[in-house]
């Protein structure tokens, strides 16, 4: 079952140099005005990843404000689709007539432009957290319910059959069997959903909000400071990497018997 | 226990009683004593999907604490059958009682069914895979696992009980995925073709092990198996069953007394035999 682990440099050199290389490439490319020139715009709108950096430094009080704000969204929505997203699966898990009825809906549901939506909402539910845990939860329950759906479904037959000869109900077989086989799916869902929560915290910040990454955004490209964009879109995706490797760690801890086992 | 009551068989042979099994001799307490010993009797069964007839005019009976072999060509409906036995499936027509009684319900509380693969849950240790049932049915795992431990130690795995399914070999999970059919504590144990999934040493190994173990509990087993030499083994009786729909053919009983190294039983001018009579029959075919 264990292969022996190449080493830690061996699995995070390639990345690394890949990710060192474009940003030499892009540092070269505006310092020698390259990009600016080729997209016919003034120089100073194109950062050099330097510039990136030291407004990272400079601003870091207010991205670090900003960036609290929008984890706190992103983690009480994402908390509130796993529990909408579970449940739902579940629910639809052991009645397949609600299922017929209710998965074109789900579907419909992301079909829904969120930039469309979220002004609404934010008209709704005021300027405070409200509409942003709406957004991310409207687009984070769909991978979760999908992929948790999934796995439920996968259980084995045979499983089901051995379970009822040992005197199991139908929860002990859905405690016993169903939930563990559906923990992995749960979790693939989960790190997408995790990823794009982010996202749905930026759209509800944009729709209406006085603080957030998003917000930060929004502010700095109007004001066409653009290194410090930069340096927010950075806080942003490293918050999302950030969340999805704890997400995959937890996941190799507690449904170590999934699919994902033994990969990085 | 065993009887020593004779039932007809197609090809008289003295079926014997507690010693007719290898290592009945040595047998020691059940682990977890079945509620009362129980045969199986099926009557004029038949069975179909749709339009495909698996099961027809099926007729058979396992004394309590009798064990029964099943040969026949693949896909003959077997594993169907034990399904139907164990009250998985409803028979189309045709009676099947356990203990004497008909209903699913009985029949699901008087069987335990080991499928064909191990089945093991990766999630649990062996240990707690073993006391499955016990905890479907309300124990709580400590109580579980001191129903299992002596089990684990009379079987040859101790020291196993704490190992994850994937780090052990075919034959130990198979070991362990008949603890917890044993450990079920259900007169009538149905085993579909427990070692199909071993290599020819390994099963060799396991034949002899599943002969001690049936020997040492007092169950009814019915035994599913494609190796016609397997059955002979492991078995009592061996019912030859034709191919789909799956119909008696012959019933031979095993020849008795037997040695327990499988290898002196094997090669015993009677057993070879037997073994002729049972491949000539599924050649044969119905009639």
């Amino acid at each position: 079952m264990s292969r022996p682990s190449p080493s830690r440099l061996r699995i995070w050199l390639p990345p690394l140099l890949i990710v060192a290389a474009l940003i030499g490439l892009w540092e070269l490319a505006a310092r020698l005005d390259v990009l600016a020139s080729a997209l016919n715009i003034e120089p100073f709108l194109v950062p050099a990843p330097s510039d990136i950096a030291q407004s990272l430094w400079r601003d870091h009080a207010l991205l670090a404000d900003n960036g609290w704000v929008t984890l706190k969204e992103v983690l009480a929505g994402f908390a509130l689709s796993i529990a909408a997203g579970t449940g739902f699966a579940v629910l639809l898990h052991l009645s397949p007539t609600l299922r017929r009825a209710v998965y074109p809906l789900l579907v419909a549901s992301q079909t829904v432009p969120i930039v469309v939506v979220a002004p609404i909402l934010v008209v709704w539910l005021g300027f405070g957290i409200g509409p942003k845990l709406a957004i991310i939860a409207l687009i984070c329950f769909f991978p979760i319910t999908v992929n948790t759906l999934d796995g439920l479904g996968s259980v084995d037959p045979d499983l089901v059959k051995m379970m009822r000869s040992l005197d199991a109900g139908r929860w002990q077989t859905f405690r016993r069997v169903e939930a563990p086989t559906a923990l992995p799916y749960f979790f693939s869902g989960a790190k997408i959903a995790v990823a794009v929560a982010v996202i749905g915290a930026v759209f509800g910040e944009w729709a209406g909000s006085s603080a957030g990454l998003g917000h930060l955004i929004q502010e700095a490209s109007a004001q066409l400071q653009t290194a410090r964009t930069f340096a927010a879109v950075v806080v942003l995706s490293t918050l999302a990497i950030v969340l999805f490797a704890l997400l995959a760690a937890l996941e190799r801890r507690v449904a170590w018997w999934g699919p994902t086992r033994g990969r990085i | 226990m065993r009887t020593t009551s004779e039932a007809p068989v197609a090809e008289p042979q003295p079926v014997s009683g507690p010693a007719g099994r290898p290592g009945g001799a040595d047998r020691r307490a059940a682990a977890s004593p079945p509620r009362a010993a129980a045969g199986v009797e099926i009557a004029a069964l038949a069975h179909s999907f749709g339009e495909l007839r698996v099961i027809e005019r099926l007729e058979l009976s396992v004394r309590p604490g009798e064990v029964l072999g099943l040969v026949g060509p693949s896909g003959c409906g077997k594993s169907t059958l034990l399904e139907l036995v164990g009250g998985l499936r409803e028979p189309r027509s045709g009676t099947i009682t356990v203990g004497g009684q008909r209903g699913p319900k009985a029949r699901l509380a008087g069987c335990a069914y080991m499928p064909q693969r191990d089945l093991l849950l990766p999630w649990l240790t062996a240990i707690d895979n073993a006391g499955l049932a016990l905890r479907n049915r309300g124990a709580r795992r400590a109580e579980a696992r001191r129903a299992a431990h002596p089990l684990f130690e009379r079987f040859g795995l101790a020291g196993f009980e704490r190992a994850r399914p994937p780090e052990l070999s075919g034959g130990m999970r198979q070991r362990i995925a008949f603890l917890r059919t044993l450990l079920a504590g259900k007169p009538v144990v149905l085993l579909d073709e427990p070692f199909a999934s071993l290599d020819a040493i390994t099963r060799a190994e396991m034949q002899e092990w599943l002969a001690g173990a049936l020997a040492a509990e007092s169950r009814t087993a019915i035994l599913v198996s494609h190796d016609v030499e397997e059955a002979l083994y492991l078995s009592d009786r061996v019912a030859v069953l034709s191919a789909r729909p799956a119909t008696t053919v012959v019933e031979l009983a095993a020849p008795t007394p037997r040695a327990l190294p499988r290898r002196d039983a094997v090669t015993a001018s009677a057993f070879t035999a037997a073994r002729e009579r049972a491949l000539t029959a599924l050649a044969r075919g119905p009639r």
